[in-house]
């Protein structure tokens, strides 16, 4: 399913290449003892370091490393084990030291892969690039004075982690699908919660076009901090036209850095190539090159979690799910661990069922999270049980559900408060089979001629007429014996 | 009261523990003789008030038993070296009414070794220049002055300017210095004291104003050698706040004094001898070439073959770095600034007023030689000179223990001389430059006068971590020299 963009001239495809600013979870900043948590009151979590003062000297924090070691892991990528930080050099309020301490041409992560899951159910690879470690700036503020600008530094200097993929991705479907994946397998590590909206996971879209069958790269244009999913494909879809209507009316692309405005639902000129910055990268003198030695990343691989797609390869064969309900159950690490409880000595193809339509649906309408689920994976579990062995029926289980949503109560007694106990004495069943057949000679007549189907409509009727209770395979059975007698 | 100031550090420290004197004593007569000397222009700031506390604190702990290695010894901080509570300028405009609310590791400890800081020492602004004459606070004058024809006051070399001036004219008895280039060497030299560049890594950077962070170096200047080890002993030692101070154990320099140089083979780099060396410098190298050997060391010819490479080198490594790390002042948040219609015209205002023509000239040769497409052609090839600069060095110390050479290329010169010539006023550092590149320690000994009466100095080069070795040799010379050190004024 190729994304084309239908022009006067032909068809166009779209390239794009993101950059995710990923914060990394961590306690302290990349390079001070200052607090990396989120939502202080402004300028609470400042050191000397992060002030730019005078004579304040940087020193890694470990575990800001062994968090972008992980990642680099997670991503199935190259770890360096040698690495050196280098300053961008430039001008700005929020921007304490005059530079930022970032990693250029010897990054602590090289080449790795993630996999996409598109909507077919189909997959695709798509190549990293690189992983390194930086600062993140402050904060300005414009619009508490009329001439003043306010500067919160609580994030400057908290570690980022920048993951730049190739320029392999071809549709905003893609981009919307790596994003995903990227936050699903952050998570997964716990080296990013991920946020979009709080700001914790942040996109650049790298944007060019060429006409289908082209192989070389046609000039690119950047757009800087997208803060959702959703608008950075919007942003990718909007870019992608944006450069077709002007190849096509004769024009050409200036490599620039532009801006998504949501509200209008288009981008624009932020920053021209001319008003580039150079950056005069240089490796930082305050810090050593950093090494580690294979020891340490084997420390760190041992303490990794089985990833989004080992565990849906393994959901897929080990219990026979759809590609699709894997998707679902993997893309958050809680979700398939839920599941799996579920799933433990029972029918998994009917747990993910229940996982993702019953439960999820109940979630989504509360707004909980799989965490919060008022229904235990144990419980759920339990409810399967009860369908298993009979003891209720596909539409008591529905019914009981909903009375555990509502109750937080245990199946089983659930089951005993609401009577929902399936009717396992054949005689009680028989009375009503008997009842229902006496009650509809006509329909027995018709049964007799030939006319299976009515089978269905005498299950349904002794079902009502046992409120549900009876056990739908013995009405059927019994019914079967009396008609053909 | 007078003659308390022509003590030296050692003198002091075993006169205070016998309560010969108290350290308010010895405070007070430091603080006169600033007071009396006031013309040099050594302080920025003064803190009379501050050091009579902490030497009244020194005579109760000497009194209690509780002496430190400095216990009271009055000393002077360059004014490079954030101290809590204390203005810390770096001779700038632009970081006016600074005061941090910090200690660098340095100074802290000296304080905690119990030293009395007097003040904070005028300098080169950021610690840029040979002479002392880029302060915002002024120049700094030499205590000496030339025999006969004018009376011209002299430069005290740089950028230590103000330290060198205060030891030298006893205001102090002891000030810390910064090196990148020569800072701490080439002032000793023109003020006939001793200054003490430790190995790259030895003092921790920590607190320190940076200038160019793979050069900045921290060290003593007394006017003896013994002072200056043991004022190097509180100095160093690993810092972990700073990432590129070494773990190295820190040994008892003072403990190798008078071991003497017998044995040790003296590298004589034929590099440092240029057509057209000073005859008088070249004179006294030859002296102390003699003096070394009389006392027993062998005579080795070395070659420092990237030696013509080192000073355009060091211009552009340390503009580089220093254009960065100049980059902070940018009047958002701390020190001096120019209000502007913009953020960026605000930058320009404020950076404007605030640096002098000397940092501007070296922000802008760093900010070029680290530009797009000029990277590889500076910056880059500096980097690769520098490492083979290293290398001369490492081989040579294959056949030496130890290398001596002149520390400047002249004596000191008057206020006003080479100002219009910034190259000139860079060659000051010829000889010292190298061994700041390559990371190792060196030291400037006073061992002569010219025929003006001016004081010459020689440096000792050794392996980097081996400054014990460079004790001992500087030990000999001072020794040997009988440098007539100036007395109390």
């Amino acid at each position: 399913m190729s994304y084309i963009l239908k022009g006067e001239t032909g068809d166009w495809e779209v390239v794009i290449g993101l950059e995710v600013h990923a914060q990394v979870i961590s306690k302290a900043k990349l390079f001070s003892g200052a607090s990396a948590d989120f939502g202080a009151g402004p300028n609470e979590h400042v050191s000397f370091i992060d002030a730019g003062m005078p004579g304040m000297l940087p020193v890694i924090n470990e575990r800001c490393v062994e968090q972008a070691v992980r990642t680099g892991l997670g991503l199935k990528a190259q770890i360096n084990k040698r690495s050196v930080f280098a300053r961008k050099n430039y001008f700005y309020a929020d921007l304490p030291q005059g530079y930022q301490i970032s990693q250029y041409d010897q990054p602590i992560v090289g080449e790795g892969t993630l996999v996409l899951d598109l909507a077919d159910g189909s997959t695709r690879a798509i190549g990293i690039e690189r992983l390194h470690l930086e600062q993140d700036a402050g904060k300005s503020i414009h619009d508490m004075h009329g001439t003043k600008s306010f500067i919160d530094l609580n994030r400057a200097g908290v570690a980022l982690m920048e993951i730049v993929s190739k320029p392999d991705l071809r549709s905003p479907e893609e981009v919307g699908a790596y994003l995903k994946k990227m936050r699903s397998i952050l998570r997964y590590l716990g080296t990013c919660d991920g946020n979009m909206e709080e700001g914790s996971m942040r996109c650049d879209a790298n944007v060019s076009v060429r006409p289908v069958g082209a192989t070389e790269l046609r000039t690119r244009c950047e757009i800087k901090n997208v803060n959702s999913v959703r608008f950075v494909m919007q942003a990718v879809e909007y870019e992608a036209r944006r450069h077709v209507d002007v190849y096509e009316s004769g024009g050409k692309i200036d490599q620039e850095t532009r801006l998504y405005d949501s509200n209008k639902g288009e981008t624009r000129t932020m920053r021209s190539k001319e008003m580039a910055h150079d950056y005069r990268y240089f490796p930082d003198p305050d810090l050593q090159p950093l090494e580690f030695d294979d020891a340490f990343v084997e420390s760190i691989r041992k303490t990794l979690p089985e990833l989004p797609d080992d565990k849906k390869a393994r959901f897929i064969s080990a219990y026979g799910l759809s590609a699709y309900d894997a998707d679902v159950l993997v893309s958050e690490r809680e979700n398939g661990e839920f599941f799996e409880v579920v799933a433990k000595g029972r029918d998994a193809k009917q747990a993910a069922n229940w996982v993702n339509t019953n439960l999820f649906a109940v979630l989504n309408k509360k707004g909980l999270s799989i965490a919060e689920s008022p229904v235990s994976a144990a419980n759920l579990g339990r409810l399967l049980d009860l369908i298993a062995d009979n003891t209720i029926s596909g539409r008591q289980a529905k019914e009981l559900f909903e009375a555990m949503v509502e109750t937080g109560k245990d199946a089983d007694v659930l089951v005993s408060e609401l009577g929902l106990k399936q009717m396992t004495d054949t005689s009680a069943i028989e009375a009503a089979v008997d009842q229902v057949l006496a009650a509809n000679t006509e329909k027995v007549e018709q049964f007799r001629a030939g006319k299976e189907q009515v089978l269905g409509w005498f299950v349904g009727q002794v079902m009502k007429a046992t409120q549900g209770k009876a056990n739908p395979a013995t009405c059927s059975d019994l019914l079967r014996k009396k008609l053909a007698s | 009261m007078t003659e308390l100031t022509s003590f030296t550090i050692a003198q002091a420290r075993d006169r205070l523990l016998r309560k010969e004197f108290s350290a308010l004593e010895l405070t007070e007569a430091h603080l006169a003789s600033m007071e009396r000397n006031k013309d040099f222009n050594a302080f920025i700031t003064t803190t009379p008030e501050l050091a009579r506390e902490r030497a009244k604190a020194s005579d109760e702990r000497i009194a209690a038993g509780k002496a430190g290695a400095l216990e009271g010894i009055p000393l002077g901080i360059k004014d490079l070296f954030c101290t809590e509570g204390v203005m810390t300028t770096a001779a700038s405009h632009i970081l006016d009414a600074f005061t941090p609310r910090y200690e660098s590791t340095v100074s802290q400890k000296l304080r905690d070794a119990g030293s009395v800081m007097l003040g904070k020492m005028n300098l080169d602004e950021f610690a840029m220049g040979s002479s002392n004459i880029t302060s915002y606070y002024g120049p700094v004058k030499n205590p000496w002055k030339a025999k006969g024809g004018s009376n011209a006051d002299l430069v005290p070399g740089g950028s230590s300017g103000g330290s060198s001036a205060a030891v030298s004219g006893h205001l102090v008895m002891g000030a810390t210095g910064t090196d990148t280039g020569g800072s701490i060497r080439q002032p000793a030299a023109f003020t006939g004291i001793v200054g003490v560049k430790p190995t790259y890594g030895r003092c921790s950077r920590w607190g320190v104003v940076a200038f160019a962070s793979s050069l900045d170096q921290a060290g003593p200047m007394t006017r003896t050698v013994r002072d200056a080890a043991i004022m190097l002993k509180v100095m160093c030692g690993h810092d972990a706040k700073d990432s590129t101070s070494s773990q190295m154990a820190v040994p008892d320099f003072e403990a190798v004094l008078g071991q003497g140089v017998k044995g040790l083979r003296i590298g004589i780099p034929k590099e440092y001898r240029p057509d057209g060396l000073n005859a008088e410098v070249d004179a006294l190298w030859n002296k102390g070439i003699g003096w070394l050997q009389d006392a027993g060391a062998t005579i080795v010819d070395i070659s420092l073959p990237h030696t013509k490479y080192a000073l355009p080198t060091y211009y552009i490594v340390a503009p580089a770095e220093a254009s960065s790390n100049l980059a902070r002042y940018d009047g958002v948040r701390f020190g001096l600034r120019q209000d502007g219609k913009s953020l960026d015209d605000m930058y320009a205002k404020t950076r404007a007023a605030g640096f002098g023509a000397e940092v501007k000239r070296r922000i802008l040769i760093g900010t070029y030689v680290l530009s797009a497409g000029y990277y590889d052609a500076y910056y880059l090839k500096a980097q690769k000179v520098r490492a083979l600069i290293a290398k001369d060095f490492t081989d040579a110390f294959k056949k030496c223990d130890a290398i001596l050479t002149p520390t400047a290329p002249t004596a000191a010169f008057a206020i006003g001389e080479k100002m219009d010539d910034p190259v000139a006023m860079y060659l000051n550092d010829v000889f010292t430059v190298p061994a700041s590149l390559a990371g190792i320690p060196g030291a400037s000994v006073p061992a002569g006068l010219t025929a003006e009466g001016l004081p010459l100095g020689l440096q000792v080069l050794t392996k980097s971590w081996d400054e014990e070795t460079m004790f001992r040799v500087c030990q000999t010379l001072e020794e040997s020299a009988q440098f007539p050190t100036l007395g109390a004024l």
